[in-house]
């Protein structure tokens, strides 16, 4: 495609398909295009906005055609370069395919498109009395077929699992514009369940046009503390005391002296400035269930070492407390303009151990490192803090992340709990995996998308690190 | 290492390289922004424009014509603002980024006509604007409108001019003003309060101003409404013309620290919003830097003032169902949600009904209406069938923009619900009292 007048008849083509509002091409246009909520650059040579299955399945097959790599972008709040175009690639997006198509109250299910905003999806069901459980911090921007696209978890996951516990159904467009449908209603699927592996198969199987996931009931009671701690330490320690007593929360999330700054910078969230870590754990069910339980609660976290242990009931003040650890990423940029945060989960034992290692890593590149994270389920969330335009930065970040895989892997873990392997970690994947471990996983994709057209160039290591950052790059690209 | 080498930013009124590198594209502000849910393009989000602010800081692309028109269409709402984690400062750098495109000449025409006529021609003059009014009452009065209007004139206009006639309301019997002197607190006497007049209200909304001065004597203010004060700048500020919107804040500044005043109160919540906000607009002026800051500490929304009087609940019953629309600059610039509804609920028989999205923008936004009518009126289109749903009799909200624009698209659509400001519900609850 590198003739412009190649590229010009693909294009008409494609505005034939969609309407020529719908394709942004001007190069000006696509430099909001080329990144995602990580570090990653790289502008598209096209972004088109479909508005059904059958449109995107015709601009699939045109891009088969003439041989175009194709990526789909939800809200390009993605933690791993997923969204970024291939060179010479194109995206779809799909803020016009956002519409909840049905809310069946009986067996508890939603039918909707692939640009719905999770948060959206949640709201709509608690008018039925119902809940979306799967919530990433990013839930308020982030769309269900991103979610879907990497397996997307968040605090309430602990309890009621990640995205793909509440996925039923999907319909997908393959790469050469074949539309099938994975999965059903029901619950248990003759045949393979293609619906399992197509959930975090990060845009390299299909594109999703549209899902049906489970909903569950609103809880009776909810109830939130807030464990306050001198340290990190000890608030690892109330962490074994919780699993300790057999107590499976719905959240239990770690927010660091650090990340306490960065929030309280922004916002109120009620977490107490001097404090060196705090644990938030919430309890959800029926009424004396969250009593029974909530009394173990305390005894784990005053056993830990907490300082102070508040309780909050009222929807307000648990909204405060969540609202802090959901804006917790976004706020980091009160205190540095880049962070590079990477995912790796280890064994809850093991928390300890690793977030010392962490420090000692940030100690040793003179780079903070923030840590706020899913602790119930041993997910970490490092977040390397840093100025790209300082050069050797963005290096430093990266290599420091790198080390922390690294230990989280040696520790028994694994590169990523819920943001995808993507750009960003694909060079990692022999750290976890064997040659034919990866064989096996490129079979699968192979099955689905044999010429590798869709999202290419992630998940599996080719020796191509990071697309080069604009930011060293030669100014007046297009002035 | 220079940060700025190339950049198509220059001068002092540019957005500053720390406030743009506070952004770290993470994409949360994405679903608050009403272009990007009505048009589904990033070049037309809050993190795209940033991300547009940053490539000209960068010198990676120049003022465009096409960078500009994606700047234009925002409403500077702020919404963005208000949800961003990492605590953004979007108004000031879209404020400074217009300074940029204007001082640099790359305006669109729509919008520079639009500078030139409103912003600088009639807004600051309180004489002009009278004058003109008084002309337009005339011209609604006596059948001329009628004529107009269904004559074929309008249809030569441009699309902006004519749906710039459409949204004009019938404007207020009798006009409001400054007259310097005190309207006395009834009862025990608790705070001096200035009231700014402003520009648009005292002519288009007058009742509602007479029904704040009502409201705060009833509640035990003294009310002065300064002799010698204007309008408060916030539109020119908005359009980048800094200059002038500084000009407008030291004579504002002048007029109501003189006057010796406990606190400045304001119905509109735009003029809160950018009053609020006056020290950072003289942040580099040494002689009112200090000055700024002081004005800027004693301002008050109204409902935000009667709350922390706080106020006293009328008794008489006002049977009304009533909708509440946040205006940006209340919910977004100023943060203030709860206190418009205290009110609402503090009267007894009004039934508060929330619209869904209450505080997205209306799509009123100043001159918005006029420079950008299309999306203007679909994003308009979307908030009237959130107020349709609640079957609400009275749409009340918190500025004069926003009650424009309601008041317009509603009658368009041939609804009866009647637009007002809270303060009037208030006010009549009193007066159902008497
Ligand atoms: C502040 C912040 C907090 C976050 N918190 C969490 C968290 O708690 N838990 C968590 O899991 N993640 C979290 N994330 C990461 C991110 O929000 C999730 O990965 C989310 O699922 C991405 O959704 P999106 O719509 O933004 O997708 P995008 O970023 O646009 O895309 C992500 C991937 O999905 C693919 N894709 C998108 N739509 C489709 C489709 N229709 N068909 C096929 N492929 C598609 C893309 O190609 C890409 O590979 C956070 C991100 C941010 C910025
Ligand atoms: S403005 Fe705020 S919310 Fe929006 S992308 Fe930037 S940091 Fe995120
Ligand atoms: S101010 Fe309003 S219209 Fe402008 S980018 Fe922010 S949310 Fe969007």
């Amino acid at each position: 495609m590198d003739q412009p007048s190649l590229a010009g008849r693909f294009l008409d083509e494609l505005r034939a398909i969609v309407g020529a509002r719908h394709v942004v091409s001007h190069p000006e246009d696509l430099l909001v295009y080329e990144y995602d909520g990580s570090i990653d650059r790289r502008a598209p040579l096209a972004v088109i906005l479909p508005a059904s299955t059958q449109e995107v399945s015709r601009v699939l097959a045109l891009a088969y055609r003439e041989g175009v790599p194709v990526s789909g972008r939800g809200a390009g709040t993605g933690l791993s370069g997923g969204a970024i175009a291939a060179p010479g690639g194109i995206q779809i997006g799909f803020a016009r395919m956002n519409r909840i198509l049905e809310v069946d109250t009986v067996n508890r299910t939603a039918t909707v498109e692939p640009g719905v905003v999770n948060l959206d999806l949640d709201m709509h069901a608690h008018k039925f009395g119902l809940r979306y459980a799967p919530d990433p911090s990013s839930q308020r921007a982030c769309t269900l077929g991103g979610n879907i696209a990497e397996n997307a978890g968040g605090p309430h996951c602990l309890a009621y699992g990640a995205t793909t516990n509440h996925v039923l159904g999907l319909e997908v467009v393959l790469e050469d514009g074949a539309v099938v449908s994975l999965g059903s209603l029901a619950r248990e699927t003759p045949g393979y369940d293609l619906r399992g592996v197509f959930v975090g198969s990060e845009g390299t199987f299909g594109v999703t046009t549209r899902i049906v996931v489970r909903l569950l009931p609103l809880p009776e009671t909810v109830k939130t503390f807030l464990g306050i701690f001198p340290d990190l330490d000890s608030a690892c320690t109330a962490v074994s005391a919780i699993i300790g007593y057999g107590i499976i929360p719905a959240a239990l999330e770690m927010i660091d002296a650090l990340s306490i700054r960065a929030v309280q910078n922004v916002m109120d969230a009620g977490y107490p400035p001097d404090a060196g870590a705090v644990l938030l754990v919430e309890l959800e069910g029926l009424r004396e269930e969250v009593e029974d339980t909530s009394r173990e609660v305390e005894a784990a976290l005053w056993e830990g070492g907490a300082a102070q242990v508040q309780v909050a009931e009222a929807a307000e003040h648990r909204a405060k407390l969540w609202l802090g650890r959901k804006n917790a990423f976004g706020a980091f940029g009160s205190i540095a303009p880049n962070y590079f945060l990477v995912d790796g989960v280890v064994p809850r034992t093991k928390l300890t151990q690793v977030l010392r290692q962490v420090s000692e890593i940030s100690q040793r590149y003179a780079m903070p490192i923030a840590n706020v994270f899913h602790a119930g389920d041993g997910n970490l969330h490092p977040i390397m803090l840093f100025d790209e335009r300082v050069p050797g930065a963005l290096e430093k970040a990266l290599a420091a992340g790198g080390e922390i895989l690294r230990i989280c892997v040696e520790a028994g873990g694994t590169l990523t709990g819920e943001h995808g392997v993507g750009l960003e970690k694909k060079e990692y994947m022999p750290l976890v995996y064997t040659p034919e471990d990866l064989a096996a996983m490129k079979l699968a994709r192979d099955a689905f998308a044999p010429a590798n057209r869709l999202n290419p160039g992630k998940i599996f290591p080719d020796g191509q690190d990071h697309p080069p950052s604009p930011h060293r790059a030669a100014p007046g690209l297009y002035a | 290492m220079s940060l700025n080498a190339g950049s198509g930013f220059t001068g002092v009124d540019a957005p500053s390289p720390a406030d743009l590198s506070r952004c770290v594209h993470c994409g949360l502000c994405l679903s608050a922004c009403p272009t990007y849910t009505t048009l589904g393009v990033e070049t037309e989000s809050p993190r795209g424009r940033i991300a547009l602010m940053k490539a000209v800081q960068d010198g990676r692309v120049g003022i465009t014509p096409r960078v500009v028109g994606h700047w234009e269409m925002c409403l500077q709402c702020r919404a963005c603002e208000a949800v961003c984690p990492s605590g953004v400062p979007y108004g000031r750098m879209m404020a400074a980024t217009r300074a940029q495109v204007r001082t640099q000449g790359r305006q669109s025409a729509m919008v520079k006509g639009a500078g030139r006529l409103l912003l600088r021609g009639a807004l600051p003059h309180p004489r002009r604007l009278r004058l003109g009014a008084g002309l337009l009452r005339l011209y609604q009065r006596c059948g001329v409108q009628w004529l107009v209007r269904s004559s074929r004139v309008l249809r030569l206009l441009p699309g902006g001019l004519a749906q710039l006639e459409a949204a004009l309301p019938a404007l207020s019997r009798s006009f409001f003003g400054p007259s310097g002197e005190t309207h006395r607190a009834l009862g025990e006497k608790r705070l001096t309060v200035g009231l700014l007049s402003g520009c648009v209200m005292p002519l288009m909304q007058a009742d509602t101003m007479r029904a704040s001065v009502r409201v705060l004597i009833l509640n035990g203010c003294d009310v002065v409404v300064p002799l010698g004060q204007g309008c408060c700048g916030a539109l020119n500020q908005h359009s980048g013309d800094l200059e002038y919107a500084r000009r407008m804040a030291r004579r504002n500044i002048d007029v109501f620290l003189a006057a010796g005043v406990e606190r400045i109160v304001t119905a509109s919540a735009g003029c809160g919003a950018s009053m609020k906000e006056y020290h950072e607009l003289l942040q580099d002026d040494a002689e009112y830097a200090e000055k700024a800051r002081r004005f800027s500490e004693l301002t008050m929304d109204i409902t935000e003032l009667l709350v922390s009087l706080p106020f006293a609940a009328p008794t008489a019953r006002l049977e009304r169902r009533v909708t509440y629309q946040d205006p940006c600059h209340l919910a977004h610039a100023q943060r203030i949600t709860a206190p418009p509804r205290a009110i609402l609920q503090a009267i007894p028989g009004v039934e508060l009904v929330e619209m869904e999205q209450a505080s997205m923008c209306c799509g009123g936004a100043g001159i918005y209406s006029a420079v950008q009518p299309e999306l203007s009126g679909q994003i308009l289109e979307r908030k009237l069938g959130f107020i349709a749903e609640t079957g609400a009799e009275v749409v009340a909200t918190a500025n004069p923009g926003c009650m424009m624009q309601l008041e317009q698209g509603l009658r368009r659509k041939g609804s009866t619900a009647r637009v007002c400001h809270v303060v009037d519900l208030l006010d009549e609850g009193y007066r159902g009292e008497e």
